[in-house]
C-alpha cells in the first residue's frame, strides 16, 4: 500500500461514516446482514427510471428480416445477388465464405399494429397486441460474427471471456433491494422448438468476472433444487436444521469472541441467509397460488417446469420480489437452414409468454419501473444459406444490423428507432452498438456507464469498455 | 459485500497509526507520486504516442516532451504549470479534464504532488523494472524477536507504525496452519500428537522437522501445483463452442511432479516456454511445453480460422505476460500500453515467438482422446513391443485378405471366360469360392479384433500435446488495432525494448532465447513476480497485492525491501522453490498467532502490515479435501485422467450445445483430491466454483474470497459432504464413549473442545438423538445404505452425523488461521 492508497481508504471510511450517519454500533449490525448494503459504488448516480431488468436473451440470434425489420421491396429481388456495394467487404463466417450471396426475402407478412402503427411480423401475433409498448431498435450492431464471442459481448460488453456480466455490474453498482433472494437470477429454458444446432451457454455469460463473485448470477435449475444445494438432505428437516444453526451460531460466536475476526460474524449471517432462502426460494418458484386466468395468459407451456413460459411467469414473480436483474435464455434461434419452420416453432415458444409477461407486469403496476429487453447476439443475413426457395431458406450470422426491442421502465413505446438500408444489411441511421445499448440500460437504472467502474489490472474497467459509447436518449420517454 | 471490506470502510484507523503514517511521509516517487501520475495523467500524457496530448508526457522527466521541460519546475510550485492546471477554476484548463471521466485529484494527492515538486521533483525509475539489488537488513529496536532477515524487514515496518508483532501461535494452530499451507490438508490426530510431543521437548527443532517432513510429502506438489494451474488456466475442455474434452492432464501431472522434485524455478520456466527446443528433449520437457496449448480453442466450422489463429496466439502471449512477467502485456495488442512502457511493437515482438506453432488453429469435430496435433506419445517398452507385434499381424492379415480377394476374383473371371464348363467343374468352383469367402470372413474378423486390440493398446499409451515450431518461421506483423486482418509493419522476435536486451543464439531469436532472457539474473520481473506469488500463498495477500500486475497500475509493494530480499535470495539459491518456501514458513512473522482484537482486524483487515498471523478462508479444494481426509474417505492415488465426483443433475445439459450429460464417476474416483477434478470450462464443478474457484477461462494469479449464502448451502446440504460427516460420525462411535466428542473435534478442527464447546456439542447430540429415536423414519433416511440394525444405533449415528456437519460448517474449520 502506498500513502495515496492509505489516504484513499481513510477518506472513504470517513465519507462512509458521514454519509451513512451510522455509528459503529449500527456498523456491527450491518455486518450481520451484508446483503442489504452490498452496493459496490453506493447506489445510483441519478434518479433511475427503472428499478429492475428482465432481459429476454434469444440465444442463437433470431432473424430481424423475418421478425422486425420490414423490407417490402426485397420480394422483387428473390435470388438476386446481393450487390457488392452493399456488402462492402463485410467479413463472413466460415460457413458462407466464398459462396454466392443470393437474396432471400422473408416469406412472412408484416402489418402495422396498435395506435402507433408499428410494423410487426405475423409470427408474433400476441406480442403485436402490445406494439404500443415496444421500442424496436433496428440499428443494433456488434463486432462479433460467431455465437461465442457474440453472446459474450452481448452479456459482458467484451468478446474476451473473463469480464463481468451486465447483471453483475448492476448488482455491483446498485446493490440489492431484497433480503431473502439472490440479486441476479438466470433462467435458461430447458427446451425449445427450433430443431437446429443449438449453441452452448457458458456460466461466464452471467459470471462476475473480476467483480466480487457475490455479484454473479444465480442460475435457477430446472431439475432438482432451483438453487443449487437448497434443500435439506433426507433425514434433516427444518427443525433439525434450525437446531444445527443455533449450535453453529453459538460456537461461531464463541470463536469470534476469542479470535476477534469480524469475518466470523459474516459466516453466521450467511448461514442465516441460507436458511431464509430455504423458504423464500420455494415460495418464489411455487406457482400453485397463481390464478387460472394468469396461467392461461402465459399459455399451456407454463405447466412445464423449465419452459420459457414458466420462466416468464417466474420472472414476474421475481420482479414482484425485487430481484434486480432477471435474465432468461431461450436457445434454438440459429437458423442456417429451414428457417421458416424453425422460426414458427421458436416464435410459438416465446410470443404468448412474452406478451403475457408485459401484460401481467402492467396489470400489477410493475411495468413502469421494470425494463424489458428482448434480443439476440447479432442479426442474420438477408441472403440465403442452404436451400433457397420462396418458402424455405436459411440465414447466416450478421453483425452489421439487427433488431432488439425494449419496453417498460423509461422506454418510449410504439416507435421504430434507427434505420437499415433497403437490404436490411447496413445501418443507415442512428446506429446503436451493443455497448450503446448497455450504456442506455445503465442510464435507465440511474447509472452513468462511464462512472460505473472497477479497478482491475490497473484500469478503471467498465461494462462499456474503452470505445466511445452513448446513451440513446431518443428512446427514453 | 464482503463484510471485511465493509467493516474496513466503516472503521477508523486509530490516532496513533495516522500519526505514524504521517511521520513516514517523506515523499517517495515510486510509492506516492507515480501511482497518481499513472492513474490521472498517463492516459493522455504517457507512454502511448498515439494518444499523447500537447507533446507532454509525465512518465519521463527529460527530453522535449518530458515533464521537466515545461510542466514542472523542480522546487517551485508557482513556476510549475502543472500546479496551476490541477488547481484551475476554469474547466477548460483544469486537469484532469472534468469531462475525461478520470477521477479528480483529491486534496491529499495535491499535497503529495506539492511536496514532491517542492522537494525537487525527483524521478526515479519504476521500481519493478529496476535491477534487483539485495537490500541492507534494517536495524530494528526490538532485537530479541528474531534474527531472520524476513522478520527484520517486517519488524522495521511495524516499528515505524508503532505496532508490535503478535505472540507465537500455539502448537496446534501452528501445525494446522503449516500443514494446510504446505500440503493443502489438515494434520491427522497422530501427526498432531507427534508434533505436540516434539514441540514440548524442543520447539524450534520440532518446527523445522515438521516443515521438512511436509515438504517431502507427495501431497505438497498436489497442493502447490493448484496455484499454478489457476495461473495458466489449466482445464479439461476447449472452453468455446462445443467445449470438447481437451486432454491436458499430463501437463497437470508434470506440474505436480516438478514441485515435488523441486525443479528449480528457472528450469520450470524454460521447460514451459521452450521445452520442445532442447536437443533430445526429455518427456517432462516436452510435456511442459504444453503450457503453450492451454489456451481456449474453438472447434472447426463456425469461426474464421485466421481469426482463431490470432486469438490463440494473443491468449498464449497474455499468459506469458501474466504468469512469468506479472505484466498486462496484452494491453498493448491494439496500441502502446497506456501506463507501462510496453509498445505495440513490443507486444508483437513477443507474439512472434508464439505464432509459429505447427498446429491447426481450430480443433477437429470431436478430437480423438481429446488430443490435437502436435502431440507426442510415450509408449513403454512393453507397449512398443506389443504395438509392433500387433501392427505386423495387421499387415499380415491385410496381405492375406488381399490375396484371398484376388483369388476369388480370378475364380470369378475364369468362370466368366469359360461359360460352358461342366456341372462338376461348376460345383467344384462354387465350393472353392465358398471356401474362399469363408476364409475371407475369418481373416476380416480377425483383422477387426486385432485392430481393436491395437487401438486399445494405442489408447493406453501416454500422450501429451506439446509445442512445436514450423520449419519456416512465419513473418509477424503488428496488427493494427489488434485486428487479425489488418497487418501493419513487420517485426522481429525480441524482448520488450524497455528491459535489457536479449541474447540470441542465431539471427532469429528462438523461444529458448526468450526463456533464457526470462530467467536471466538481470531480469527484474521474473523473480519478483514469483516470490511475490509464493508469499501470497502463505499470507493470503502478496507483498504487492495485485500479484497479476506489478506494473505502473499495480499496487506498490507494502514491503519493497522484503520483496527484493526474497527475489534476490530466490535467484541466489538457484531458484530453489522449497528453500524459499522454507525460509518463509520458518520466519517468526509466519508463526505469529492470528488471534487479535476486532479493532486490529478492522484497521488492517488483510493483515498487510503483518502484525499477526494471517487468517483467511481456505480455497474450495482445501475445504473439499479436508472433508474427504477427515472422514477417512480420501484416495491418495496420484496422477492420471481427471475424475468426475458427483454433482447435481442437469448442470451440463442445461448449457451445453450438444446436450451433454454429466456422468459421475463411481467408487474411489469420487474421493480423489480436488486437483484431479474434471474442469469443464463452460460449467465448472459447483463444489469448487461456489467457493470462488475461477472458470479457468483466463489467467488468475489470486482468487478472491467471498462469504455467501450459496457457500453455506453447499457446505450444509451437499450429499457427498453429508455422507462424509456420517463416515466421520461412524468412526467416532467406534471409539470409547468418553473419547467420541474429542475425536470428532480434533479430527476436524485440530483442536480439543473446551468445556463450553463440549457442552454445546453434547446438548445438540443429546437432543437430536432423542429426536431421531422418536422419528425412526428420519434416522433411517440418514443411515440409508449403512449396515446397522438397531434403531438405537441408527438414532445415534443420525445425531452424530448432524453434529459432524456442524463441525464442517464452523468458521474455524473453513478458515486457515
Amino acid at each position: 500500500m502506498n500513502s495515496k492508497q492509505q489516504l484513499d481508504t481513510l477518506q472513504s471510511r470517513r465519507k462512509f461514516l458521514t454519509n451513512s450517519g451510522m455509528g459503529l454500533g449500527t456498523a456491527a449490525l450491518t455486518s450481520l446482514v451484508p446483503n442489504l448494503s452490498m452496493a459496490g459504488t453506493g447506489g445510483p448516480h441519478f434518479a433511475p427510471k427503472a428499478k429492475r431488468v428482465i432481459f429476454l436473451f434469444m440465444a442463437g440470434a433470431p432473424s430481424q428480416v423475418d421478425l422486425f425489420d420490414y423490407k417490402p421491396n426485397l420480394t422483387k429481388l428473390f435470388k438476386k445477388e446481393l450487390p457488392e456495394s452493399i456488402r462492402g467487404g463485410q467479413r463472413v463466417t466460415a460457413m458462407t465464405k466464398g459462396k454466392e450471396k443470393l437474396i432471400a426475402p422473408t416469406k412472412f407478412k408484416f402489418a402495422q399494429q396498435g395506435e402507433s402503427g408499428v410494423w410487426m411480423s405475423e409470427l408474433l401475433p400476441n406480442l403485436s397486441k402490445h406494439a404500443d409498448k415496444l421500442c424496436l431498435v433496428h440499428s443494433m450492431n456488434t463486432d462479433a460474427i460467431n455465437h461465442d464471442p457474440g453472446k459474450t459481448s452481448f452479456c459482458t460488453g467484451s468478446e474476451i471471456p473473463g469480464k463481468p456480466s451486465m447483471g453483475a455490474w448492476l448488482s455491483y453498482g446498485l446493490g440489492s433491494i431484497n433480503k431473502d433472494l439472490p440479486n441476479y437470477v438466470v433462467m435458461p429454458s430447458a427446451f425449445w422448438s427450433g430443431r437446429v444446432n443449438v449453441q452452448a451457454l457458458y456460466s461466464r455469460l452471467w459470471g462476475s468476472g473480476f467483480l466480487p463473485s457475490k455479484h454473479q448470477g444465480t442460475s435457477f435449475q430446472t431439475t432438482g433444487d432451483p438453487v443449487l444445494f437448497l434443500s435439506n438432505p433426507k433425514g434433516i428437516d427444518s427443525r433439525v436444521r434450525r437446531r444445527m444453526l443455533d449450535t453453529l451460531a453459538d460456537l461461531n460466536q464463541k470463536h469470534y469472541s476469542e479470535i476477534g475476526d469480524p469475518e466470523i460474524q459474516t459466516t453466521i449471517a450467511q448461514q442465516e441467509m441460507a436458511f431464509r432462502m430455504q423458504s423464500s426460494v420455494p415460495e418464489l418458484t411455487d406457482i400453485s397460488k397463481e390464478s387460472a386466468e394468469t396461467l392461461a395468459m402465459y399459455g399451456p407451456d407454463v405447466e412445464k417446469p423449465g419452459s420459457y413460459a414458466r420462466n416468464c411467469l417466474l420472472a414476474r414473480r421475481m420482479a414482484e420480489r425485487d430481484v434486480r436483474f432477471i435474465q432468461l435464455f431461450h436457445r434454438g434461434w440459429d437458423h442456417h437452414t429451414r428457417l421458416p419452420d424453425n422460426m414458427k416453432g421458436q416464435c410459438r415458444d416465446v410470443d404468448q409468454p412474452t406478451a403475457a409477461l408485459l401484460q401481467d407486469l402492467e396489470q400489477r403496476g410493475l411495468l413502469k419501473d421494470t425494463l424489458i429487453v428482448f434480443g439476440g447476439e447479432f442479426g442474420r443475413t438477408v441472403y440465403g444459406q442452404g436451400q433457397l426457395t420462396l418458402d424455405n431458406y436459411g440465414r447466416d450470422h450478421h453483425p452489421r444490423c439487427f433488431t432488439a426491442w425494449l419496453a417498460g421502465g423509461g422506454i418510449k413505446g410504439g416507435i421504430h428507432y434507427g434505420k437499415t438500408d433497403d437490404f436490411c444489411y447496413n445501418v443507415v441511421e442512428d446506429p446503436v452498438h451493443v455497448r450503446d445499448l448497455h450504456a442506455t440500460m445503465l442510464h435507465l437504472l440511474g447509472m452513468d456507464h462511464s462512472k460505473l467502474t472497477f479497478q482491475f489490472q490497473g484500469l478503471d474497467q467498465k461494462l462499456t469498455g474503452v470505445e466511445p459509447s452513448r446513451v440513446v436518449k431518443e428512446i427514453i420517454g | 459485500m464482503h463484510a471485511r471490506y465493509l467493516l474496513n470502510a466503516l472503521c477508523l484507523i486509530t490516532l496513533f497509526q495516522v500519526n505514524a503514517l504521517a511521520q513516514e511521509q517523506t515523499v517517495s516517487f515510486n510509492r506516492d507520486i507515480r501511482p497518481i501520475l499513472s492513474d490521472r495523467c498517463f492516459a493522455c500524457h504517457g507512454p502511448d504516442a498515439m494518444t499523447r496530448e500537447a507533446g507532454l508526457r509525465f512518465d519521463i522527466p527529460d527530453g522535449d516532451e518530458g515533464a521537466l521541460a515545461s510542466a514542472i519546475q523542480p522546487g517551485s510550485i508557482e513556476e510549475s504549470e502543472v500546479w496551476r492546471r490541477i488547481n484551475s477554476d476554469d474547466d477548460d484548463e483544469l486537469m484532469p479534464p472534468p469531462d475525461s471521466h478520470i477521477k479528480p485529484l483529491s486534496n491529499e494527492e495535491k499535497q503529495l504532488l506539492k511536496k514532491w515538486i517542492e522537494s525537487g521533483a525527483q524521478y526515479t525509475s519504476f521500481w519493478a523494472f529496476e535491477p534487483i539489488v539485495k537490500p541492507a537488513t534494517p536495524a530494528v529496536k526490538k532485537k530479541t524477536w528474531s534474527d531472520q532477515v524476513i522478520d527484520q524487514h517486517v519488524l522495521k515496518k511495524l516499528e515505524t507504525l508503532k505496532l508490535t508483532p503478535a505472540k507465537q501461535a500455539d502448537a496446534r494452530q501452528l501445525i494446522r496452519r503449516v500443514t494446510f499451507d504446505l500440503i493443502g490438508l489438515p494434520p491427522t490426530r497422530d501427526e498432531i500428537q507427534q508434533f505436540l510431543a516434539e514441540h514440548n521437548r524442543a520447539p524450534k527443532q520440532a518446527w523445522e522437522d515438521l516443515v521438512d517432513r511436509l515438504l517431502k510429502r507427495p501431497e505438497y506438489g498436489e497442493h502447490i501445483a493448484r496455484y499454478w494451474l489457476d495461473l495458466v488456466r489449466f482445464a479439461d475442455t476447449n472452453g468455446m463452442h462445443k467445449d470438447f474434452y481437451r486432454n491436458n492432464f499430463e501437463y497437470r501431472d508434470w506440474v505436480i511432479r516438478a514441485f515435488n522434485q523441486n525443479l528449480p524455478y528457472d528450469d520450470f520456466v524454460r521447460f514451459q516456454l521452450a521445452g520442445d527446443l532442447y536437443d533430445n528433449p526429455t518427456e517432462d520437457q516436452l510435456i511442459a511445453s504444453g503450457f503453450n496449448r492451454l489456451h481456449l480453442i474453438i472447434d472447426r466450422g463456425t469461426a474464421l480460422p485466421e481469426e482463431s489463429f490470432t486469438k490463440n496466439v494473443i491468449d498464449r502471449v497474455t499468459s506469458v505476460g501474466t504468469s512469468f512477467m506479472g505484466l498486462t502485456i496484452h494491453c498493448a495488442q491494439c496500441h502502446d500500453h497506456k501506463y507501462d512502457p510496453i509498445t505495440q511493437k513490443d507486444f508483437y515482438s513477443l507474439y512472434a515467438f508464439f505464432n509459429n506453432i505447427d498446429a491447426e488453429p481450430e480443433t477437429p469435430g470431436r478430437p480423438k482422446q481429446g488430443l490435437q496435433q502436435p502431440f507426442v506419445s510415450f509408449a513403454t517398452k512393453d507397449q512398443t513391443q506389443e504395438l509392433n507385434k500387433l501392427n505386423a499381424l495387421l499387415a499380415d492379415l491385410d496381405r492375406e485378405i488381399a490375396s484371398t480377394k484376388a483369388k476369388t476374383l480370378n475364380l470369378e473371371k475364369a468362370a466368366k471366360k469359360d461359360q460352358k464348363q461342366s456341372k462338376s467343374k461348376e460345383a467344384e468352383n462354387a465350393s472353392l469360392k465358398n471356401d474362399l469367402i469363408k476364409e475371407l470372413k475369418e481373416s476380416e474378423k480377425k483383422r477387426g479384433d486385432t485392430k481393436r486390440t491395437r487401438d486399445q493398446v494405442e489408447s493406453g499409451v501416454r500422450k501429451a500435446m506439446v509445442m512445436r515450431e514450423r520449419k519456416t518461421v512465419r513473418p509477424t506483423f503488428i496488427l493494427n488495432r489488434g485486428e487479425y486482418d489488418s497487418p501493419g509493419k513487420q517485426v522481429e522476435r525480441d524482448a520488450p525494448g524497455f528491459l535489457f536486451p536479449m541474447k540470441k543464439q542465431s539471427t532469429v531469436a528462438s523461444r529458448m532465447d526468450l526463456a533464457e532472457w526470462m530467467v536471466d539474473a538481470k531480469n527484474p520481473l521474473t523473480s519478483r513476480v514469483a516470490a511475490n506469488r509464493i508469499w501470497q500463498q502463505f499470507f493470503g495477500v502478496g507483498l504487492v497485492k495485485t500479484s497479476e500486475d506489478i506494473g505502473a497500475q499495480g499496487e506498490v509493494p507494502s514491503h519493497p525491501e522484503l520483496l527484493d530480499h526474497l527475489a534476490m535470495s530466490f535467484i541466489d539459491s538457484k531458484w530453489d522453490v522449497k528453500a524459499l518456501v522454507k525460509e518463509i514458513v520458518m520466519s517468526k512473522t509466519y508463526q505469529q498467532s492470528s488471534v487479535s482484537t476486532p479493532e486490529r482486524f478492522k484497521t488492517d483487515p488483510e493483515n498487510r502490515w503483518l502484525s499477526r498471523g494471517s487468517r483467511f478462508r481456505l480455497d474450495a479444494e482445501m475445504i473439499r479435501d479436508q472433508i474427504l481426509l477427515t472422514s477417512g474417505l480420501i484416495s491418495d492415488r496420484m496422477y492420471g485422467p481427471s475424475v468426475k465426483p458427483p454433482q447435481p443433475d442437469g448442470l451440463w445439459k442445461a448449457v451445453t450445445m450438444t446436450g451433454q450429460r454429466f456422468v459421475a464417476d463411481k467408487g474411489e474416483s469420487m474421493y480423489r483430491r480436488s486437483v484431479y477434478t474434471f474442469w469443464k470450462r463452460a460449467i465448472p464443478p459447483p463444489q469448487l466454483s461456489i467457493l470462488n474457484a475461477p472458470n479457468r477461462d483466463a489467467c488468475i494469479a489470486r482468487r478472491e474470497r467471498t462469504n455467501t449464502p450459496s457457500q453455506a448451502l453447499l457446505l450444509l446440504n451437499e450429499t457427498e459432504y453429508l455422507k462424509a460427516a456420517r463416515n466421520l460420525a461412524k468412526s467416532a462411535l467406534d471409539q470409547p464413549v468418553e473419547q467420541q466428542m474429542n475425536m470428532m473435534w480434533e479430527t476436524v478442527t485440530s483442536k480439543l473442545p473446551d468445556e463450553k464447546e463440549k457442552q454445546s456439542s453434547q446438548s445438540l447430540v443429546d437432543e437430536l438423538t432423542e429426536k431421531y429415536r422418536k422419528n425412526p423414519k428420519m434416522a433411517n433416511e440418514l443411515c440409508n445404505g449403512i449396515d446397522i440394525a438397531s434403531s438405537e444405533q441408527k438414532a445415534q449415528l443420525a445425531a452424530w452425523t448432524v453434529f459432524g456437519t456442524v463441525l464442517y460448517n464452523l468458521d474455524i474449520t473453513k478458515t486457515r488461521e
